[in-house]
């Protein structure tokens, strides 16, 4: 029925990080040899991805099987590319090139240790992401979802002290529990349920199944919370957990690719498994909505109490994530849409707030909010920088934000869920909240006085500036050209 | 009581023997403290069962279970084989043997042919045969088990298990 | 020649046995190339019959021509149940006799020749039991594997070892004791001791399928078979004896004795008393599962309580034989249970040897025995690590690996059969796997205690020092190349699992016949 293309392009795009590893590993005892190999690595798959682009914008999907399944009971490794897997491949690959040169000059600037592990292990977890956002059924999602999982824990443990520790055992713990405890029983429920099938394609696997209220209730449950990634409450405290990692690590995995992984994974679930229509006609959805809410305002509200920067910026991706879960989960064309836009919206905007904090360490060392006053005048690109991110994650023009927060609030709208929207407004406002009073702290507030004895600008090295000036810069291109991401997301949701 | 005994036990004596010889084997590797005790114990828990397939092999008035493949110009020699077994046998196992001639003239009489050998007349070899290597394996078992008797000696300077146990326990630490 | 295979797949392993006999005394030398060679034959030769069977479907052998109904030949038969595990034992066996070149160092050496005679003879009772036809020939050869491993287990140098392994012999006497006893009622009742004959009779007379000597007959021999595999309450033998032995034995018998026990066990079910009367006349399916569940729980909390690191395995193992014991006994309309269980038998030994192996050299090399002596073993020995953390994620259940997709049929299984509380198990026992091995995994990454700051500041590794120190702990290719291979299968009888359970369902009888008899 859809009109779908063979090609080996996911499965390369996919491979290229995969494949910079020995390289990495080979040249460990050349840096620079070593970070070309992973920015060639990149590039190489930004391209691959480039190049199925416009096949997805032709309305075509891009399949890859392999292992053919026999018998019925064989379900084979599968990608699959589509307008969602699409949009979000897009997002995690173009930033993990800039995220790379960034890692660089932080990895660099501070002298870190066995930053081989660190290279080698940050494209394996890319690969990982691709793979999610490729997968063709459920299991090869959950296949690359845990390969994530695990890549990313020595990421997230590379000061291998002992707050790193603590740390790495409550994201392990979380992610790995959930995913035990509620995603493989949901998973085989679903298999069993939907007879042998586990794919994306073509209609939704469980849509006009015989299901009842309670069990898919429980199934929605068992997938949201299993795929914990997603941060929802009260399966998100592994996120702040995780901010002992290195910056560009929480940059790119815990502002893009880790926790995208989760809503996206919710979002598949959502379309994929259930279908929206179907998702709706069960009305588990509201269910979901309002856990969804709690965690957008519980989350907001405890950002707002944070002083260590990047826990509040932890706290702050929490609530931006159950945005995208609540729109999805309202099930109707709009919300759905900006829950796709978001993904990218948000991404743009957190990386840019991650790498200003990792900036401010490198260059002065500082962690806590309070000890920012002033400190604008020295490091004028990376507080600009700064501002425009939280622009973007607050939802003010002229940021990409605004737009998805449009389509999320016309989405409940649509679905007659004033209170709901309501909470995407008051959201709205906490997000300003906890945001520019850093920016004005930074600006307006007088130095102590220690430090005004060195006045002048003097800011993190240039590829740590670089790269967070260009994502702030995308920030703002993405609120003028978002076509490429409309023509994506209505690619989805124009088809249901 | 008595009439329990005679339409419970009596017809199945073979098997309540059995039986309790293996609880008693079963309760010394159990509750016995020295190892070869145990042993002697599980050699009894064995030596049940192979009574039991041997007495499962038994039949009322039949004998060894021995095939004459005897063709008409070997007569003579069977026969006289026979004969032997008789001599050899007679102070044992009378009855039997007599069984065994007649049913050599009543082979004789049907052609030498090998089936018409009656089977009832006869052991049921299988069991038998199957002990023999049952009782080989348990042999072999046994051995195995007083060599490693005679290691645990050698380490221990002693069979008592809980005198084992309480060594082992102290040198937990350095083990 | 093709016709002998089986016979050839058996016997090698007791010729090289002997010549290790005649020639290996004089000489240690020679033993290992006659080890070698006798396996690689076997192995081929389990290759091939595979091969025959995914062509032709079941082999039978009759040993020296006797063949049925006399009741006493040798019957071997191949089929799709026990093809795979034939290859396995050939490739595991063949696997650990490289690993244990090194691995007898731990032994005096004058005892090498000795080794490997039981060692042979160990893998000749292996091949026998999986494909003997006959269940009184499955008790001789199960008293030859346990009697090998009586005397490899006590081969060691430890005390522990010594009295766990007079143990292992009294439990395991025991156990084959009641399996023989077992298959004496089948015998009175069937006359015969050819698993298919005997199955042909019970179907064919009800009077016999229903009599109690014949429900006492499956019982008895459920029993032994539940102690030789160490099923809780019945493993109490297991943990020491298989910790406290030399490695090389350890990775021999941990992942093939358990296992191919749990095959005897679903060899019976299937070749002997036939599923439906199992299933639907017994109806002992819950009782069953839930001393299942209660074995997977029970061996799941008491690894838990390990702080040796083979100890963790063994208990882990008593928790996977719930998993097998319970997928088996499922009775799902589909069998989705019974084939997750024998997919499991494959993925499990794989996984246990794979974890074996890198305990035992762990334990040599680093002498690590517990998981605290673990502190930066990631960096000292990455390849070992490298396959450890493989094993690890196959026992979590993380794709691709097997582990994954056994508990995926076994959960299957269980939903499809009604048995949450299996489901629940298995959940509960993949995350205490879970916690288990990342526990391992904190310790060999971080060190006992790690430093309270930021690792940056005060130890300035340079890169260069990265992945330098490796190599010299590293061990010889020798003892890598097996354990590199064990995981790499691992990732591919999880990605092949499709075709791997497709072929081992053609073994089941079909399912309508089960189905409508179902009440």
């Amino acid at each position: 029925m859809e009109n779908t293309v063979t090609s080996l392009l996911p499965v390369l795009a996919c491979l290229a990080s995969l494949l910079a590893v020995p390289l990495i590993v080979l040249f460990r005892k050349e840096p620079f040899l070593r970070e070309m190999s992973t920015f060639a690595a990149g590039i190489l798959k930004f391209t691959f991805v480039l190049m199925m682009l416009p096949i997805i914008l032709d309305g075509k999907t891009i399949v890859h099987t392999f292992t053919d399944g026999i018998g019925g009971i064989n379900v084979p490794i599968m990608f699959r590319v589509d307008g969602l897997g699409m949009l979000f491949a897009l997002v995690a690959s173009s930033l993990w090139i800039l995220t790379s040169l960034y890692a660089i000059g932080y990895m660099r600037g501070l002298k870190e240790h066995s930053q081989t592990r660190f290279f080698a292990f940050f494209a394996l977890s890319l690969s990982a992401t691709l793979g999610v956002a490729f997968a063709g059924n459920l299991l090869t999602l959950y296949l690359f979802y845990e390969m994530l999982s695990l890549s990313t824990w020595p990421l997230v443990t590379h000061h291998q002290d002992k707050e790193a520790r603590t740390g790495g055992r409550t994201y392990l713990s979380y992610l790995l529990g959930t995913s035990i405890a509620f995603a493989i029983p949901a998973i085989i429920f679903t298999f069993v349920k939907a007879d042998g099938d586990l794919s994306f394609a073509g209609e939704a696997i469980l849509a006009g199944q015989d299901l009842g209220y309670w069990p898919a209730l429980f199934l929605l449950l068992g997938f949201a919370f299993g795929f914990s990634k997603a941060g929802m409450m009260p399966f998100h405290s592994w996120l702040p957990g995780a901010m002992v990692a290195p910056t560009p690590v929480s940059a790119l995995l815990h502002a893009v690719a880790v926790v995208k992984v989760g809503v996206f994974c919710v979002i598949r679930v959502i379309t994929g498994v259930f279908g929206v229509e179907f998702f709706k006609d069960l009305s588990v959805n509201l269910v979901l909505c309002w856990i969804a809410a709690f965690t957008v305002l519980v989350s907001s509200l405890i950002a707002l109490s944070q002083d260590n920067l990047k826990r509040r910026l932890a706290f702050s991706t929490i609530g931006q994530l159950s945005y995208i879960v609540l729109g999805v989960a309202l099930a109707t064309q709009h919300a759905v849409a900006g829950s796709m836009m978001h993904i990218a919206m948000h991404a743009f905007g957190k990386i840019t707030l991650f790498f200003c904090a990792g900036a401010i360490f490198v260059a002065y060392g500082k962690k806590y909010i309070s000890q920012l006053d002033g400190l604008g005048r020295k490091m004028p690109f990376t507080f600009g920088a700064f501002a425009i991110g939280a622009m973007s994650v607050t939802g003010l023009p002229p940021t990409g934000g605004l737009l998805s927060k449009i389509y999320l609030v016309w989405g409940a709208a649509e679905a007659h869920q004033i209170a709901l929207l309501c909470v995407y407004l008051i959201s709205s406002i906490l997000n300003g909240a906890y945001f520019f009073p850093i920016v004005y702290r930074a600006f307006f507030k007088p130095a102590p006085e220690a430090e005004i004895a060195t006045p002048g600008v003097k800011e993190a090295p240039l590829a740590c500036v670089l790269p967070l000036s260009i994502t702030a810069v995308g920030s703002v291109l993405l609120f003028f050209f978002p076509g490429l991401l409309l023509e994506l997301t209505n690619l989805m949701t124009g088809a249901k | 009581m008595s009439e329990f005994f005679e339409q419970t036990i009596q017809p199945h004596f073979n098997f309540w023997i059995y039986v309790i010889l293996m609880m008693l084997g079963l309760w010394a590797v159990i509750a016995k403290k020295n190892m070869i005790k145990k042993l002697i114990g599980l050699s009894i828990f064995q030596t049940a069962i192979i009574l039991f397939y041997v007495s499962i092999g038994v039949k009322e008035d039949a004998t060894i279970p021995i095939l004459d493949h005897h063709g008409p110009e070997h007569h003579e020699v069977v026969h006289e084989n026979g004969e032997h077994i008789e001599d050899a046998e007679t102070s044992a196992h009378p009855e039997e043997v007599h069984e065994k001639k007649g049913d050599h003239s009543h082979g004789d009489d049907h052609g030498h042919d090998d089936h018409a050998t009656d089977p009832d007349t006869m052991a049921n070899p299988l069991p038998h045969v199957l002990m023999l290597t049952a009782i080989v394996v348990g042999v072999a078992t046994l051995g195995v088990a007083l060599a490693i008797c005679q290691m645990l000696f050698k380490e221990f300077g002693t069979l008592e298990e809980d005198e084992i146990l309480a060594e082992l326990k102290d040198s937990a630490s350095d083990d | 020649m093709i016709d002998q295979l089986p016979a050839i797949m058996v016997l090698a392993p007791m010729f090289g046995a002997l010549m290790i006999g005649l020639f290996g005394q004089k000489d240690h030398r020679v033993c290992f190339p006659i080890v070698f060679t006798s396996l690689i034959i076997s192995l081929g030769a389990a290759i091939g019959c595979a091969n025959l069977v995914t062509k032709d479907g079941t082999i039978d052998y009759f040993m020296a021509g006797w063949e049925e109904p006399l009741g006493i030949g040798i019957q071997l038969r191949i089929d799709h149940l026990n093809a795979l595990v034939i290859v396995l034992i050939g490739v595991a066996t063949t696997l650990v006799s490289f690993f244990s070149i090194r691995r007898v160092g731990a032994l005096d050496t004058e005892k090498t020749p000795h080794f490997y005679i039981l060692y042979l003879l160990l893998c000749t009772g292996l091949y026998g039991i999986t494909i003997t036809a006959d269940a009184f020939n499955l008790f001789v050869l199960v008293e030859i594997t346990s009697l090998t491993s009586y005397g490899l287990i006590a081969m060691g140098s430890s005390r522990r070892g010594t009295h766990a392994a007079i143990n292992y012999v009294l439990m395991g006497t025991i156990g084959a004791s009641f399996y023989l006893l077992g298959v004496g009622y089948l015998y009175l009742k069937t006359g015969t001791l050819n698993m298919h004959d005997i199955q042909a009779i019970l179907q064919a007379n009800e009077e016999v399928r229903n009599s109690n000597a014949v429900i006492i007959a499956f019982l008895f021999i459920l029993m032994g078979i539940w102690i030789k595999m160490a099923f809780f309450p019945l493993h109490g033998w297991l943990p020491n004896a298989y910790s406290y032995c030399p490695s090389s034995t350890a990775c021999l018998l941990a992942p093939l004795m358990t296992k191919i026990s749990v095959y005897v066990m679903i060899r019976v079910m299937i070749s002997i008393f036939g599923l439906e009367w199992i299933f639907i006349h017994l109806g002992w399916s819950h009782l069953v599962v839930i001393l299942a569940v209660i074995a997977i729980v029970a061996g799941s909390v008491l690894a838990l309580a390990q702080r040796e690191i083979k100890k963790m395995l063994c208990y882990l193992i008593v928790a996977e034989v719930g998993y097998m014991v319970g997928g088996a006994w499922l009775s799902d309309s589909n069998m989705w249970g019974l084939s997750g269980a024998m997919y499991h038998v494959l993925s499990d030994a794989l996984m246990t040897l794979c974890l074996f192996f890198v305990a035992g050299i762990w334990s040599k090399c680093i002498d690590a025995k517990e998981i605290d002596d673990l502190e930066g073993v990631f960096k000292k020995m990455p390849i070992t690590s490298a396959c450890f953390i493989l094993g690890a994620l196959a026992m979590i259940g993380v794709p691709p690996t097997s582990g994954f997709f056994s508990k995926f049929y076994l959960i299957r299984g269980g939903i499809e059969g009604g048995h949450w509380e299996y489901v629940a198990a298995l959940l509960f026992s993949s995350l205490v796997n879970a916690v288990l091995f990342f526990r391992i995994f904190e310790i060999a990454f971080f060190g006992k205690n790690p430093p309270e700051g930021h690792g940056h500041d005060e130890e300035h590794h340079d890169d260069h020092e990265d992945l330098h120190p490796v190599l010299e702990h590293e061990v010889s290719w020798r003892v890598t190349i097996p354990l590199i291979v064990t995981a790499v299968l691992i990732v591919l009888l999880g990605l092949f699992n499709g075709p791997v359970v497709e072929f081992i369902r053609e073994a089941f009888p079909p399912t309508s016949e089960i189905v409508s008899a179902r009440p």
